[in-house]
This record gives structure tokens, sequence and C-alpha cells, in this order.
């Protein structure tokens, strides 16, 4: 080989490295354009529903209730017979079974929809009003291009039947899609077009609020301690190992220690807010202890030996010129900490936040979903409406997690002061 | 209850913060003598004496309250001749004895339980008046104690600084005390566990399907018995699929990842790396459960959909949809230490290696990976443990079922997956197959601490030596 070969060569193998570099950099955002990708295109369908525009009737002979009802007495009155009446008249079905199948057309919730309709216009007795009815979850999933229609019939979970009344509806410009306000009003429900994140979004608030508020004053005094004040000595440098060892204890560990101390031992109720918080707290306190006192770290001793200068005790002199200064810092640990535990998953499957809750959580000790559970429930679930729900709550929950992220680089960037 | 008497202590400390303030400052005007401290801090120092006590009584006290009530009021069921067989019972009995008393229970009441509900009445009645009459023992004893030193013009300042720095003290110890719980509650049900089940037949066991296990009573098991259920909680299969998962995982993360950390640190310009370097590091933070999502949704079937094509049967569940996401889930943490690593080594060394005219790559690969190496392992070693103890990715995309294989095609399943199938819902304590969740969290707490111990020395042992 002449020099000039070898030369080339060496050249050539310094562009291959190159290119490795450059290709493992681009395969990365790759998967992060996919994966955004991915959630969005499945996931942005959901914030709208499918509603079928039908002719209400309030038939006095079919109802319970007459003009000048109090609110509880409709509130207890059936309405169920206006309902079918409506959903019969919408399309002529010639016996039992297709009425059955054009009654599944419409969600198991019309009633309680035309009883709210009912509610909110006075004197409706006798009258009649245009109404939109929730779709059920397979038209709405038919309309939103998600189902195939081109199946065998017997392969479809929709009839041939329900989709000649499907195609009429179209053709006479009765299928309207809206604003899904369900998605974020309601609990958990067994029918997609019900389900909402309403619960899941109190829990996950009510949770994350006990894990600021039990571990951000903690981590900030433990780090004040260890930064400022603690002697060298083995308890502090013992302290110190179990601080980095906890941040890299495996997430589910946490959910087997609440399980044993807070609900065998404590016995504190299951599946709620509060014990979620506990737990989350417990996890989170190392992770913002340690960029808590990096920024401790980072004032510098003048700031310090200023204060004592003139006079200020230990104690003044932390607390009214280091903590100030580094507040910014540590206030965007905290908040990156906080994001991390929003987004925690397994402790929470092991204190029981898997219960099918369909109440929205008053109180943090009533039980509740939480917005990661959730994605974990519903992808579980086998309705294909599930699908785009699953994905629209992991898009809520990564717009909150950007939203907090970004809030910490502002503050960081921001307030915190470079010294050199 | 408990808010009138939070209510109350703060109402105490507020009108002490004032009290102590104005004594202070008419004493030193009325004896003529200087204050050791400002009178603020005569306040702060009743305050701090009126409070901490008393709240710290009152959160002790509440925590274990409900969980001593209830064992006497079990026990006096129980000598009343009320039949339970197991602890489900008992707490139904417990449950049914509360709902009597609140008024809210409906079905039949027989005597036992009425006679129950009364004792229950007087002994919620009996706690709540001693934890009332404890609490201002303690408030009125601190307080007097505070008063008196006041008046005595103590150093208040230094005495509330001592407190404070009581309560940072405190705070760090927090730290100790979540380490302790851990090691306890994991220790405590697995040496239940271990006591059923030979820890050598648990370690090397072949086979795991705990949901075999329906043993009620732990401490009667017959040698036929015992051998059906050692043959039920054998950890091999389980170790095998995690660490099975995790080496696909590395084989995505520790190239892409580190040759991205190479370029950032070696070749990317400044401008290129502060954009690369965050959308990099948004694979970190997106929650694991979204990478579950995707994996069992998406990659699974995708892969599924090309090996059919191919004429292969390829599980939905397979370990290398599961393996592959978990890689890339690990891709920002090996390619940012890596970055430090890599940056941390010293300049001079890249210069020589220039300068007897070696190429970058070669200065690289030559010079700053061998010197970076420790730095190097001890972050992928901390990237293995991430993977072992990752929970969702595995318990949506990897299978159930304990499958000892190494065709990557197939499912398998792990450790956490496990963990979580044998907790989730309803479960009932004291049966071997709920403490064996213990036994696997035991070893998971003691595999990733080794991991991280020798990939934390590793890393600072590195820095050392160049810092």
């Amino acid at each position: 080989m002449t020099k000039e070969e070898r030369l080339k060569k060496r050249h050539n193998s310094e562009k291959r490295f190159r290119f490795y570099g450059l290709a493992s950099i681009f395969v990365a955002l790759l998967f992060v354009l996919i994966l955004v990708n991915n959630i969005f295109s499945k996931g942005s369908s959901a914030f709208m529903k499918t509603a079928i525009n039908v002719e209400v009737f309030f038939d006095p002979e079919l109802l319970e209730v007459k003009n000048g009802s109090t609110l509880d007495e409709i509130q207890e009155a059936d309405f169920y017979d206006v309902t079918i009446e409506t959903i019969l008249k919408s399309y002529p079905a010639k016996n039992l079974d297709e009425e059955n199948e054009l009654i599944d057309l419409f969600t198991t919730d019309a009633e309680i929809e035309i009883k709210n309709a009912f509610i909110k216009n006075n004197n409706l007795v006798g009258k009649k009003i245009n109404l939109e009815i929730t779709a059920s979850d397979d038209i709405d999933q038919l309309h939103k291009g998600n189902y195939p229609r081109d199946l065998p019939e017997d392969r479809r979970r929709i009839s041939n039947f329900q989709l000649k009344i499907y195609d009429n509806f179209v053709a006479d410009d009765k299928i309207i899609k809206n604003f899904n306000n369900y998605f974020f009003s309601n609990g958990d429900s067994r029918n997609p077009e019900l389900a909402g994140i309403g619960g899941a979004l109190v829990g996950s608030f009510y949770s994350i609020l006990i894990c600021l508020l039990l571990s951000f004053p903690v981590a900030v005094l433990a780090s004040i301690y260890l930064e400022e004040f603690a002697p060298k000595n083995k308890i502090t440098d013992f302290i110190e190992i179990n601080i980095n060892n906890l941040a890299a204890v495996p997430s589910i560990v946490y959910g087997l220690l609440a399980l044993q101390i807070l609900l065998a031992t404590i016995q504190l109720p299951r599946s709620t807010p509060l014990v979620a918080g506990i737990t989350l707290a417990l996890m989170t306190l190392p992770r913002i202890i340690i960029p808590c006192r990096a920024s401790l770290k980072a004032v510098p001793p003048s700031i310090r030996e200023g204060a004592l200068a003139v006079g200020a005790s230990k104690f003044q002199s932390v607390f009214h010129h280091v903590v100030p200064l580094a507040l910014p810092g540590t206030l965007s640990g905290t908040i990156i900490g906080l994001a991390q535990a929003l987004g925690e998953t397994a402790p929470l499957i092991l204190i029981g936040m898997v219960a099918f809750v369909v109440d929205i959580p008053a109180t943090p000790i009533d039980p509740s979903a939480s917005l990661p559970v959730q994605v974990y429930l519903w992808s579980e679930s086998a309705e294909r409406g599930f699908v785009e729900k699953t994905s629209a709550t992991i898009m809520m929950l990564l717009s909150f997690l950007i939203v907090m992220n970004f809030v910490a680089v502002y503050l960081r960037q921001k307030f915190e002061k470079r010294w050199n | 209850m408990n808010i009138v008497l939070l209510f109350l202590i703060t109402i105490f400390s507020l009108s002490l913060f004032f009290y102590g303030r104005s004594k202070t400052k008419s004493i030193s005007i009325q004896k003529n003598i200087k204050l050791n401290a400002l009178p603020k801090f005569y306040g702060y120092y009743l305050v701090l004496w009126c409070s901490i006590p008393s709240l710290v009584f009152l959160l002790v006290w509440s925590l274990f309250e409900p969980v001593i009530i209830k064992s006497i009021i079990i026990e006096t069921a129980a000598n009343q001749g009320a039949v339970f067989n197991d602890k489900n019972e008992a707490n139904l009995i417990y449950e049914k004895i509360k709902a009597i008393h609140l008024g809210t229970f409906f079905g039949d009441i027989d005597t036992i339980l009425k006679e129950s509900a009364i004792s229950y009445a007087k002994f919620i009645n009996l706690f709540t008046n001693s934890k009332i009459v404890l609490i201002f023992g303690i408030i009125i004893a601190s307080v007097i104690y505070s008063l008196k030193k006041i008046k005595n013009n103590n150093k208040a300042r230094d005495d509330v600084e001592l407190i404070l720095k009581g309560i940072l003290f405190a705070s760090s110890l927090i730290a100790i005390l979540t380490t302790l719980g851990i090691i306890f509650s994991l220790l405590f049900e697995s040496i239940k566990f271990f006591s059923v089940i030979n820890i050598f037949d648990y370690l090397f066991g072949t086979n795991w399907s705990p949901q075999r296990a329906f043993v009620r009573d732990a401490s009667a098991i017959t040698a036929a018995e015992y051998e059906e259920l050692k043959d039920a909680f054998g950890f091999i299969p389980l170790i095998a699929g995690t660490s099975f998962i995790a080496f696909i995982a590395m084989l995505v993360a520790v190239p892409i990842g580190l040759f991205s950390g190479i370029y950032m640190a070696e070749y990317a310009s400044i401008k290129v790396r502060r954009i690369s370097k965050p959308i990099i590091e948004i694979l970190a933070g997106i929650p694991t459960v979204v990478y579950g999502f995707f994996a069992a949704l998406t990659v699974g079937p995708f892969f599924r959909q090309i090996g059919e094509s191919l004429g292969l049967s390829v599980s939905s569940e397979s370990a290398l949809a599961a393996g592959l996401i978990m890689g890339v889930m690990i891709i920002p943490y090996v390619s940012s230490l890596s970055d430090d690593v890599i940056n941390s080594v010293p300049q001079s060394l890249r210069d020589g290696s220039y300068a007897v005219g070696a190429t970058k790559s070669e200065t690289i690969k030559q010079v700053v990976i061998p010197a970076a190496l420790p730095g190097i392992i001890g972050s992928v070693l901390l990237a293995v443990s991430r993977a072992i103890g990752e929970t969702m990715i595995v318990v949506m995309a990897a299978g159930l079922a304990a499958n000892l294989t190494i065709n990557p095609l197939e499912s398998t399943t792990t450790i956490t997956t496990q963990i979580v199938m044998i907790l989730v819902g309803d479960q009932e304590f004291d049966s071997p197959k709920t403490q064996s969740a213990f036994a696997l969290g035991l070893t998971l707490f003691v595999a990733t601490l080794i991991l991280n111990y020798i990939a934390q020395r590793a890393v600072k042992k590195y820095r050392e030596k160049y810092d």
C-alpha cells in the first residue's frame, strides 16, 4: 500500500466515524418524531365527538312530569319512553331486531342528555325540539374514518342495516361533529363515547399538589442543612449516600413501600390521591434534593462571608442571602421533579389506582384515577374508541410536561444569576 | 376534630407570638435591662415551643389511633364470640361495626355486633378525649417552660436557631427513614415468604407460575404441597427474561447513545449541540407509560406483520418490541452521561495525539475513549439498572407468562411485570403469592443497588483521576 492510499483510507475511516455519530443523533431524533407523530395522529380525533341530530317530542302521555315540576321531580322522573320514541322515529325500523340496532347507534346516556335538555329549557312538555344526541362509539369511529367499512359483515361491529341508517343520516346532514366536552368533564366509563379524563385530571392534580406540599419544603430544608450546616462526619456521609441511592431506586419499589407501610400498616384509604401524593413525594424527594443542593452550591462563598462580616448570624446569612439567590434553581429543579412524578405510573398501580372509578373525586381521600394510570387502563381495553382516547390522554399529559419544563427553563434563565 | 385542633394550635401560637414580643419589650423597659435578642425572637421562640411538640404528637397519634382501635375492637368482638377465620373476615366485621356506629349499616345486626358497636363508640370517645387532654397538657407544659425561659431573658435568637437547625437536620433524616422503610417493608414480607419457600428453591427454580399457588394457610403445608409450591416460585425464568430484554435494550441504547455522545462532545458545533441535546433529552422526559402504549399498540403489531410476511411466527408481545422501545428510552441516559464523561477528558491528551499526526477519529478511538472508559462503563451500568427496574414498558408490551427462551420473537416476562401482575387488584395478604412480590422487589432493590454502587464508584474514581 502506498502512502497516498493509506492516507485516503484513514480519511475515509474518519468520515465514516463522523457519519456514525451524526446518524445516531438522527436516529434518536427520528424516534422522537415518530412517537409524537404516532400519538398525535391517533389522538387528535378524540377531541371531537359525533352526534346525531334528532327531533325530540316531549309527549305529555309518555312523560311523568308536567310543566312546573320541581327540579327534584324531573331528576327522579323516567325519560326512557320519550328517548326510545325519539330514536325510533328517527328512522323506520321494521322489526324488533332492527329497532335494537337503531337504538344501538345512540349512546347509552341518550336518556340523560334528553333529560338535561328538558331541565335547561323551561316548559317543554308537549313541544318539539331538535337535539344533538351523542352517537355510540361504533358510529363515532366510523364517522371519523377509524373503522374499515369494507370488512365482511360478520367481522364488523356495525351491521349492514346500521350502515344504511348511517349513510341515510349523513345524506340528511343529521350527523354532526362537535367539541367533545365529555372527554374533559366525565370520569371513566365502559362506553368509550362517554369516557373522559375529568376524574384523572382532578386525581393527578391532587396527587401532585400533595407531592409538592410534602416534598418541596422537606427537600429545601434538607438541602440547606446538607449544603450549609452539616458537619463533615459519618452521619452526613451516610445521609448523602442514602439520597444518591434513593434517586436511583426503581419507582416500583416505592409502590411496594407504600403498599406495606401506608396501606397495610397505617391503613390509609386505598386508590386515593392522598396515598399517591405521599408515595410520589417520597420518590421525588431525592430527585429534588440533588438540583437544590447544586443551586445552593453555585452561590459563591463571598455572599456568605459578606453577610457574616457585617454581623449576621450563620442562619441570617443563609436565609436572608443564600437561599433567595438559590431560589430560581431550586424552583426549576422542583418543577422538573414534579413533572417526573406526574408521569409516574408503576407505584400508583400498586396502591390500587387502577380501580374503575366513575365519580370525579371531590377530596384527596376519595378513590380516583390519575392521568398516566388512565393511559394504562384504557390501553388494556379492547374497544377501538379507547385507542384515540388513550392517545388524547397522552397528548394532554405531554402538554402538561412540556409546559412544566418550559416554566422550569424560563425560571432558570430569567432569574438565575451567573457568577463568573 | 383534627382540623379544630390544628386551628386551635395555630391561634395559640399566633397569640403567643404577639404576647411574647410585647411582654419582653415591656420587661426591658420596666426593669431597664438590655434584651439578649430582638423582641420578635422571643415571639418566635414561644411559637416554636407551642406548635412543634403538639403537632408532632398529633401526627403520631392520628397515624396510630385507627390501627390500635381496630385491633382492640377485633379482639373484643372475638371475646364476645364473633367467629372469623382470617384477616379478611376480621376486617369485614370491623367495617360492619364501624358502619353500625356511623348509622350507615342496613343489614342484620346481631347482639355481638351491637355490643361491639357500643364498645367501639366508647373507645372512640375515650381516644378522642384523651387526645384532647394530652395535647392541651403538652401545650401547657411547653408554654410554661418557654415563658419561664423568656422571663429570664434567654438568648432567644440562638435558641430559635438551634431549634430550626434541629428541624433542618430532621428533614435530611427523611432520606434515611425512606431507605429504612423500603428495606423493612421488603424484608418483612420476604422473610415470611422465605420461611415457606426455601431461598435456594426460589433462586434456582426454573418454573414461575404463582397463579397456581393456592395455599391459604402458610403454616401447615405438607411435603407434597411444598413440592408443588416450590415449583411455582422459581426465579430463573424471571431473571433470564429481565436480562434478555435489558440486553436487547442495551444493544439499541449503547451504540446510539455512545455515538451521539461522542458526536456531541467532539464534533458538533455549539449551535447543533444546543438544539439536538434538549431534543434527545425529551426522550428521557416522556413518561414510560407512553412508551409502553407505543410499544404495545404500534411496534408490537408492526413486528408481527413483518414477521408474518417473512413467514416467521412473532408474538405480538415479543421481547424484541419491548426491548427496542426500552432501548430508545435509555438513549439519553447513555448519551448525556458519556457526553459529560468525554468532555472531562483533558484537552492536553487530544493535543498530544494530534501532534503526532492522528486524525480526529483515531484520537477519539485510541486516546479519548480509553481514557474515558471507566466513566463510560459507569454510565452504561447506570443505564442497565434503569432497564431492569423499568416497569411500564414491559408490563404493557412484554408477556405475562414466564418463558425460558432466547428467541427475541417470543414473549418473555420480567421481575417488574410479575410484581405488578401479582399485586394488581385485590390480593389477600399473608399468602405466599403476595409475599413473593415483595421477595421479587427485594431482589430488584439489591440488584439495582449493587449496579448503582459500582457505577457511581467507577464514575467518581474516573473524575478524581482528571480533576
